[in-house]
């Protein structure tokens, strides 16, 4: 045992030559701030390990190629770098003095929702500028979640937030009569899937659609026939699954499997199920969702994008990425008709940017006119489609 | 004088150690914090190493020196966390000076962990061993569960508590405190350096408190020998209690801790995987050794973010650091080595 | 009849978690250590049967084969590098390690397989039906080659030289040296054998639940570990035991008292087990001696 204390010495001054090491590097990094002050420097955080890694894999890329992109164009110069937060408050404030000691002077925000609740209040300290391309929650963008008050102010979305899907499922659901019985497969360990869910229950209930089974489920479950069962026993003629695209594929085999007959309804977490390596597409023939990006668009940007994406990291983009590739452009528009210069103070750039972001309109993959309210949160047009011979097709 | 001669005196060696190496880490820090020689990155880790720190301590007494495996400390945590952040909200108006609400929040937080840690440690103490072990992980699950699905809210009339689905209206002025999945939202932060380091020199004097006691050779006698410690008259079901009960207790205070850091923080936090690092935390540090305690939870707290610069290859290489750790500090060769070179050190000393 | 078929999905979630168990529950008895690493084992097989299935167009069998021998291999190399060292020092340590490797194994996943999720290949498809009830083919294997493991590994434990020399060293190390059996060596058989049934139950797994991910294996590997525990840990068919009972009351609880709360049940029932039955199921009442 005494050799622990001697080996714990050596820890001491490892831990000891570490600190010093690393105020020496950000010393170094704040001198090659001035050398390069024509660039912006943007943030960005959210879980490049974990469980949740494929969402912060997916904004980092999305986002390098936009900057790639607006770089080589040669108007506005950004310089962008992502730190993994592991889709977790602690080390997404980590993750944001890690950015901070960087210099950074505009962000992407944080990717995930959990990490975005604890890292706006930090953004609003520092008066840095955010948005975020996924993290939808409304205590993203609000100090007051549950009533919507107390904007954070700088802070903005580039998707909608989770109640505003709810309402508009539910809204659609009931105008295009795509069913009046309607069973719920939720996450209830997951902030995205409860928050749409929650509001789509109130907004059902007002328009008078029959939610006969809400079933929630937790992260890690592998068995998802008493869920479908469940909905089938109760006769849904719509299953509502505000849920991301892993679990969804899961539940479709299983409704397969069991020979269940229904129509399904998703929301922008549906976004991806298609190129799943390995997914039967057969299985999401018919399915409805709302999502502001799909990967089979035909417009030209769209197309451009993708087949960009694919080039520099041979996957096909999903939402995520879209997003986060929205919310660079974004802000480099915002940079651009503004006028202000990098070597601007952090506030200047900041002000700037909030006056741009709530009076200017952007075009983009995510949307076309897209604008943003004082509160931080963005207007644009849900696009409802359905999967039909393996493609997306508009739904309207 | 009393307290100075105990801490000096020939037993507790360990125990001074302990509380030096505490405050002239704290004096150190602070006065490069106030030079600013300390980038964001380090300071806005320091009070969750506090955290992280004390949880430890509380699971080291029970791992280390009662000799059971806890695999639900973040449980604890949780609790604490959770009561806390409740009595934030609700002493915001009333409390207005942060340093007595943060105290407020904190002993409230232990009080409710270590009352919790009470009922759970009756049918937790009945078992041994591995079996003991499960079901500190099985309460830790059902703790997460459960906070999962709570929903608590404030207004004029008090305080409202929803389960699964929100039904509650509240009135004017009314704020949501724990929204279910959503956690704890809109938490004022308080938590400062300071108020950590004092948390951990309070955990550190209850601790050595009670493994200098009477009581606590009674609960290291329960570890090393449960049979015989009993035919000596000790009732070792009490004293395990003891143990469990304190070690929750702190468990609670660090999650109350780590919850006025932060202005929200979801249930989830609170998982199986957190009660395995505060773990890993311990047994580096070595069991029962709380000065190995403070300085395993500082290096791999600090480390993962230390690997920054490695990118995507950064938790692989902690993942290898952890692996090779494990294996050096338990080599049988290099241990003699040491021994042998302390041995030597340790008679020059003495001439 | 809906009784019947949550019973049946819940046997069929079951065997999965005994398989698992199994493993668990063998390395446990002879190395008595908490193996953590072991649900990411499961990963590994997944992945492998996966590329070999859809990426080369092998048979199920081959890709089994193939999985089977890479968790297998992995076994052994992990048990050689990461846990030998270690023979001798406390248990908590080998935890710790344990969980030095499943950190390990998860990362390295994911550099190499990426983070997104792959669909496993149908390798079973139909259902039986008998009058109302329906139950896929692909639960009913999953049933069978549990029973069939099941027995196979008890019998090789009785009946084979090797497998006394393992019941040997779990009785007692020194003991069993003294008698000339190679304690390493019968740590690396276990170590191959758990390993190669977590392949096993990789496959199942992921034939069942279509997902393939690198943080796949941990929420089986916690579920595994339970129903070890439940069951008697050390003990073969109480591992078995367990593990369906898990399955079958998760299941149940699922379909009949809160799908929100299934875990906080599960846990809940094994906590109550444990107070009857301190030891588990079928878990050997050890008799400590001063």
């Amino acid at each position: 045992m005494k050799f622990s204390k001697v080996f714990k010495g050596g820890m001491v001054a490892a831990m000891a030559m570490s600190l010093v090491a690393c105020s020496s590097n950000s010393t170094t990094s704040a001198k090659s701030t001035s050398a390069s002050a024509e660039a912006f420097k943007i943030g960005g955080s959210g879980p490049l390990s974990g469980d949740a890694a494929v969402y912060g894999n997916a904004v980092k890329n999305g986002a390098e190629l936009a900057v790639k992109e607006i770089n080589a164009k040669g108007k506005v110069q950004l310089e962008f770098k992502y730190e993994d937060d592991q889709a977790d408050g602690e080390k997404a404030a980590t993750a944001y003095n890690t950015l901070a000691d960087w210099g950074m002077q505009a962000s992407i925000g944080a990717t995930t929702s959990g990490a975005g609740q604890a890292v706006s209040p930090l953004y609003q300290q520092d008066d840095i500028f955010a948005i975020t391309p996924s993290g939808s929650s409304p205590a993203v963008i609000y100090q007051n979640a549950d009533n919507e008050s107390d904007p954070y102010g700088n802070v903005f979305q580039m998707c909608f937030t989770d109640p505003n899907q709810g309402v508009a499922s539910a809204d659609y659901i009931s105008e295009n009569k795509v069913g009046t019985k309607v069973g719920v497969i939720y996450r209830n360990d997951d902030n995205y899937s409860t928050g749409i869910f929650n509001k789509f229950k109130t907004e059902a209930k007002k328009l008078g659609l029959d939610v006969v089974a809400e079933q929630g489920f937790a992260n890690g479950t592998t068995d998802y026939s008493v869920y479908v069962k469940k909905c089938k026993d109760a006769g849904a003629d719509v299953v509502f699954l505000p849920i991301y695209y892993q679990p969804a594929s899961q539940i479709l085999a299983e409704a397969k499997k069991q020979g269940y007959e229904t129509k399904f309804f998703g929301c922008d977490g549906m976004d991806g199920i298609l190129d799943m390596e390995g997914f039967d597409t057969s299985l999401a023939e018919g399915l409805y969702m709302l999502t502001p990006f799909s990967a089979d668009a035909e417009d030209e940007l769209t197309q451009n994008f993708v087949k960009n994406y694919k080039e520099a990291y041979g996957d096909t983009p999903i939402q995520f990425a879209a997003d986060a590739y929205d919310c660079v452009y974004a802000i480099a528009q915002a940079l651009e008709e503004s006028g202000v210069r990098a070597s601007d103070a952090t506030s200047d750039i900041t002000a700037a940017l909030e006056k741009e972001f709530t009076s200017m309109t952007f075009n983009g993959l995510t949307g076309s006119d897209v604008t943003w309210n004082a509160n931080g949160e963005v207007s644009k047009a849900p696009k409802a489609v359905v999967i039909q011979n393996g493609a997306y097709v508009s739904a309207e | 004088m009393k307290l100075v001669k105990s801490l000096f005196g020939p037993k507790t060696r360990g125990r001074s150690i302990s509380f030096a190496l505490v405050i002239v880490a704290y004096i150190v820090i602070s006065i490069l914090q106030s030079a600013g020689s300390i980038p964001r990155m380090i300071s806005s880790l320091l009070v969750p190493v506090c955290c992280y720190i004390v949880a430890a301590i509380g699971l080291n007494m029970n791992v280390g020196i009662s000799g059971e495996l806890n695999l639900g400390q973040a449980g604890f945590m949780s609790v604490g966390g959770f009561s806390a952040a409740i009595t934030n909200a609700v002493l915001l108006n009333t409390v207005s000076n942060d340093f007595v609400r943060l105290l407020i929040c904190i002993v409230i937080g232990a009080l409710i962990a270590g009352f919790v840690g009470w009922l759970i440690s009756i049918p937790v103490l009945k078992l041994e061993g591995d079996y003991l072990a499960i079901v500190t992980l099985a309460f830790g699950q059902i703790i997460m569960s459960l906070m999962n699905n709570l929903y608590v809210g404030f207004d004029a009339d008090g305080i409202h508590f929803g389960f699964i689905n929100n039904t509650m209206q509240l009135g004017e002025g009314g704020k949501m405190i724990v929204s279910g999945p959503m956690g704890v939202t809109g938490n004022k932060m308080i938590s400062t350096f300071t108020v950590g380091f004092i948390l951990i020199l309070i955990s550190l004097l209850v601790v050595y408190n009670i493994i200098y006691s009477k009581e606590g050779r009674a609960i290291q006698a329960c570890r090393d020998n449960k049979i015989a410690a009993e035919t000596i008259g000790i009732k070792v079901s009490s004293t395990k209690t003891l143990a469990f009960v304190v070690s929750s207790a702190l468990g609670g205070a660090a999650g109350a801790l780590y919850m006025m850091n932060y202005s929200s923080v979801a249930a989830t936090k609170f998982d199986f995987n957190t009660s395995i690092l505060i773990l890993v935390y311990v047994v580096l540090g070595g069991l029962g050794n709380m000065t190995g305690t403070l300085i395993s939870t500082s290096v791999l707290v600090l480390l993962p973010e230390m690997l920054r610069f490695l990118s995507s290859y950064r938790m692989l290489v902690y993942a290898i650091v952890l692996i090779v750790m494990m294996i050096v500090t338990n080599n049988e060769q290099i241990k003699t080595f040491f021994e042998k070179f302390k041995k030597q050190k340790g008679v020059q000393a003495h001439e | 009849m809906a009784f019947l078929s949550y019973l049946i999905g819940g046997l069929g979630l079951g065997s999965v978690y005994a398989i698992i168990a199994l493993g668990y529950s063998m390395v446990y008895g002879i190395a008595k250590m908490l193996n953590f690493a072991h649900g990411d084992v499961i990963m590994v097989g997944a992945f492998v049967a996966y590329f070999a299935l859809s990426s080369f167009g092998l048979p199920t069998i081959v890709a089994l084969i193939l999985s089977v021998v890479a968790c297998t291999v992995l076994g052994i190399v992990v048990e050689k590098l990461a846990y030998k060292p270690l023979r001798g020092a406390s248990s908590l340590s080998v935890l710790i390690t344990a969980i030095g490797v499943s950190y390990f194994l998860q990362n390295a996943a994911m550099l190499m397989w990426g983070t997104d999720t792959k669909i496993f290949p149908t390798i079973l498809e139909g259902t039986l039906t008998i009058g109302e009830l329906s139950i896929p083919y692909l639960t009913l294997l999953t049933i069978l080659s549990c029973i069939v493991i099941m027995v196979v590994l008890t019998m090789f434990i009785n009946k084979t030289k090797t497998g006394r020399a393992m019941r040997a060293c779990s009785e007692d190390k020194g003991a069993a040296s003294l008698m000339g059996i190679n304690v390493n060596q019968i740590i690396s058989i276990t170590f191959a054998i758990g390993s190669g049934l977590a392949a096993i139950a990789a496959v199942l797994l992921c034939a069942t639940y279509p997902s393939v991910y690198p943080t796949l294996g941990s929420m089986p590997g916690i579920k595994a570990f339970t129903a070890a525990v439940l069951g008697g840990i050390g003990s073969i068919p109480g591992a078995f035991l367990g593990g369906l009972l898990l399955g079958v009351i998760e299941n149940l609880a699922r379909a009949y008292i809160s799908t929100q709360l299934s875990d906080a049940i599960v846990f809940m029932v094994l906590i109550v087990i444990l107070l009857i039955k301190p030891t588990g199921l079928l878990g050997k009442k050890v008799n400590v001696k001063v």
